[in-house]
């Protein structure tokens, strides 16, 4: 018996130092993390992951922009998802992810410092074209209707001729002026878009083309000698309106238009007040409890303190592994279950005061407090453990990782509340009464008796 | 031994009278804004938007410059100082929020730092709404089960069940009532965070009443000889030291995230925290006194019923 109780201490206490050591927020040894994490790559250290509330950032929900009783196939939307996760690759964000859930792209861009340019850049449906303009070109930022989208004239409108589309465009890219410094477009076409292109421009030297994004002319040039494989565009945009033009020319055209449907954007200076502010309401909530623990039950206050800064290690540990978002409701969760955990040590220590005053001998009365207050442990974590269950099933259901976040931090506190309050604890108090038991029998206040 | 359960009608009259006033805030609100409570964009759909600017700027005037743009049901709030504003309308699309910004750069000579924006369209609201009320029946149904399942060895399990879920809606009704007259005084709103707030509240309330239930099964088991009442009471005492030091432990915690935790959460921990002290209340002056009167048959209207229809609790 008393071996055995040894070699869980021993065992708890190796996997106590290993969690408080993952949970440090220090760099880790590459080959640590990657015994540990498994899936990260060794370069990539072990933080903790903090959702959008706390370092900023935007996410933004697509849906098709369709008529009334029109719905996308399951095709556009995975078509689209691909070429907007692509665009976000190309805007360069670390961290990003998109997701669909029904027929929505979500996408979450963590710490972007300019997120109404990031979003114009996804929500574009990036339909490039190469427009005739003959003799009379329109200014830059006229909307025009092409032969393309022909249904959509009325009696009086010009419609321009489409050359071709972006689809026979190979890349696209931003460079700067060296004299002017304004940032331009230069493109490449497919071969297919270079003879259409080469064969157009020599014999309408003079004229002028249009090339229109989206309805919009970007710019209309004079055609002033043969061009076949690639060209600039020239325009009056900056440097970041540039780049998000060549992302979508780059990687094509949506499949179906898409409108903004809800947005969450939390500026970069509101997001570390809040990471400020609840790792400071953490700190203080968690030391009181450690205090009021140590003050109220005394030698049991002290292992079940020690079992607590375990619980907190281990649960940063697994967020940091798992990996789980830290939300700041994420960290409201955890702080609860830290006193969830606290609650399951309080009700095994009053009942062994109940059973030291009903004149048992400490061993028997540590024993039994223990195995008393376990079925009350277990039936009453499992109305948080279910309720957690649903809350999580509810936040995925509707994108909304603030509820997730909620659930998950509470759901990952109660089970593992469970092993440090109970077997922790009960480890360290057995071996505190294998050793001094008869010393302590004539100090019961030690455990708060 | 003091007795605690002796008293059970002024602890029934005590949560009528909280109650009471919360019910009241919760019709005379549908009544006014057609629902319960004030709700937030997550569920009707619209745009919040918080920006701080470099100087104190009158609320008023920003609402001229949306008005100018085709806004017209704005509400701005300010927040700590008066540079920051908290501005409530109507969807702002894309398009608009940058002829917004422009306009509001136009006027005020500068562009504010935005601290927070969120957009929600009318179908992401319906949306919210239908999965909200989902999930909010599947916890009931669960909840349930889980009590059922819980006391399937007393002697009375439906009357441990039919208790701890009055203990339960107690909470609910407590923290929702609260919430309601909240949205009178300072525009509280149901957001996707209350409702995690009210499921928590009710898992924490079973909680409780499992605790000091679970106690009244051991005695029974005991202490054959003694009357319901003296167990009961008896078990809540015994329990008593754990629900104060528990209730005390939480309140630290709720505490410093109320004081320290950011504005963002603050009403979302109040709603908890409300809800968890009424937790504690209800396990011990509603759920086992509860017990107490059915089994010394006070329930007048239930025993009728049985008269009646003999349910299958008898």
């Amino acid at each position: 018996m008393q071996s055995r109780n040894n070699l869980s201490l021993f065992i708890i206490t190796l996997v106590a130092f290993l969690a408080i050591y993952i949970a440090l927020p220090i760099q880790h040894p590459g080959w640590f993390t990657k015994i540990v994490a498994g899936h990260q790559p060794a370069d990539q250290a072990l933080d903790l992951r903090l959702g959008l509330d706390l370092q900023g950032g935007t996410q933004v929900q697509l849906a098709p922009d369709l008529p009334a009783g029109q719905t996308a196939s399951l095709e556009d939307i995975n078509r689209a998802k691909a070429i907007i996760e692509r665009r976000v690759n190309g805007l360069g964000v670390a961290e990003a992810l998109v997701q669909t859930s029904n027929e929505r792209i979500i996408v979450a861009l963590p710490g972007i410092s300019n997120p109404d340019a990031a979003i114009e850049a996804l929500r574009g449906t990036g339909q490039l074209e190469f427009v005739e303009m003959g003799q009379n070109p329109v200014p830059p930022g006229t909307k025009i209707v092409t032969s393309l989208n022909a249904s959509e004239a009325t009696t009086d409108t010009v419609v321009y001729k489409t050359l071709f589309t972006g689809d026979l465009l190979r890349s696209a890219d931003v460079s700067r002026d060296p004299t002017t410094q304004e940032p331009y477009i230069a493109f490449e076409l497919k071969p297919e878009g270079a003879k259409i292109f080469g064969e157009y421009t020599a014999q309408h030297i003079g004229d002028y083309v249009a090339i229109v994004m989206d309805k919009t002319v970007l710019s209309a040039p004079v055609i002033r000698a043969a061009i076949s494989d690639s060209g600039i565009i020239q325009g009056s945009f900056t440097l970041e309106e540039a780049r998000n033009l060549a992302i979508q020319m780059q990687y094509g055209a949506l499949p179906v238009p898409l409108k903004v449907v809800d947005v969450r954007t939390v500026g970069p200076s509101l997001g570390q007040d809040s990471v400020n502010s609840s790792v400071k309401a953490g700190l203080i909530g968690v030391i009181v409890v450690l205090l009021w623990m140590l003050i109220y039950y005394r030698l049991s206050g002290f292992l079940a303190d020690l079992a607590l800064v375990t619980f907190a290690a281990l649960n940063m540990s697994i967020y940091k592994l798992i990996p789980v978002t830290l939300t700041l409701p994420g960290i409201a969760g955890f702080l609860l279950t830290t006193g969830m955990a606290v609650d399951a040590n309080i009700l095994i220590f009053e009942r062994m005061k109940e059973e030291l005053r009903g004149g048992r001998s400490l061993p028997s009365a540590v024993e039994a407090g223990f195995s008393r207050a376990w079925t009350s442990i277990l039936d009453s974590n499992l109305s948080t453990i279910l309720t957690a269950i649903i809350l999580y099933y509810f936040g995925s259901n509707f994108g909304a990782s603030i509820v997730q976040g909620f659930a998950i931090t509470l759901l990952l506190g109660v089970v593992i509340s469970m092993f440090t309050a109970v077997l922790v604890t009960r480890t360290l108090m057995r071996f505190v009464v294998a050793h001094f038991a008869e010393r302590l029998q004539h100090h019961l206040s030690l455990f708060g008796a | 031994m003091f007795n605690i359960v002796r008293h059970r009608r002024w602890y029934y009259l005590f949560s009528a009278l909280v109650i009471l006033p919360g019910v009241i805030a919760m019709i005379y609100s549908v009544f006014t804004i057609g629902t319960p409570f004030r709700l937030s964009i997550d569920f009707t759909g619209g745009s919040l938007w918080e920006l701080r600017f470099s100087e104190p700027i009158p609320p008023a005037e920003v609402i001229r410059v949306f008005n100018d743009n085709n806004f017209s049901d704005v509400n701005i709030n300010t927040i700590g100082d008066d540079k920051t504003l908290l501005i409530r309308s109507e969807e702002i699309s894309p398009d608009e929020k940058a002829q917004l910004l422009s306009a509001i750069n136009e006027t005020f000579g500068e562009t504010p730092e935005e601290l927070q924006f969120r957009s929600v369209g009318p179908t992401v609201g319906r949306e919210v709404t239908r999965t909200a009320l989902i999930a909010v029946f599947m916890a009931s149904v669960v909840i349930l089960g889980f009590i059922t399942w819980a006391f399937r060895n007393v002697s009375h399990p439906v009357r441990f069940g039919v208790a701890a879920i009055v203990a339960m809606l107690h909470d609910v009704l407590v923290t929702m009532g609260v919430f309601s007259i909240m949205g009178f005084i300072s525009g509280w709103e149901v957001d996707a965070l209350f409702l995690s707030a009210v499921l928590t509240v009710i898992g924490f309330s079973v909680q409780d009443t499992i605790v000091v239930f679970d106690r009244i099964r051991e005695n029974s088991r005991r202490r054959r000889g003694e009357d319901f009442e003296t167990i009961a009471n008896r078990s809540l005492l015994e329990t008593m030291h754990r629900s104060m030091a528990t209730q005390i432990n939480a309140m630290f915690v709720m505490i410093a995230l109320l004081l320290f935790g950011g504005l963002t959460i603050r009403q979302f921990i109040a709603t908890m925290f409300i809800g968890l002290l009424s937790g504690t209340y209800s396990s011990i002056f509603t759920a086992t006194p509860l017990l107490v009167s059915w089994e010394k048959g006070e329930l007048n209207l239930l025993r009728r019923l049985r008269g009646n229809k003999r349910p299958a609790a008898a």
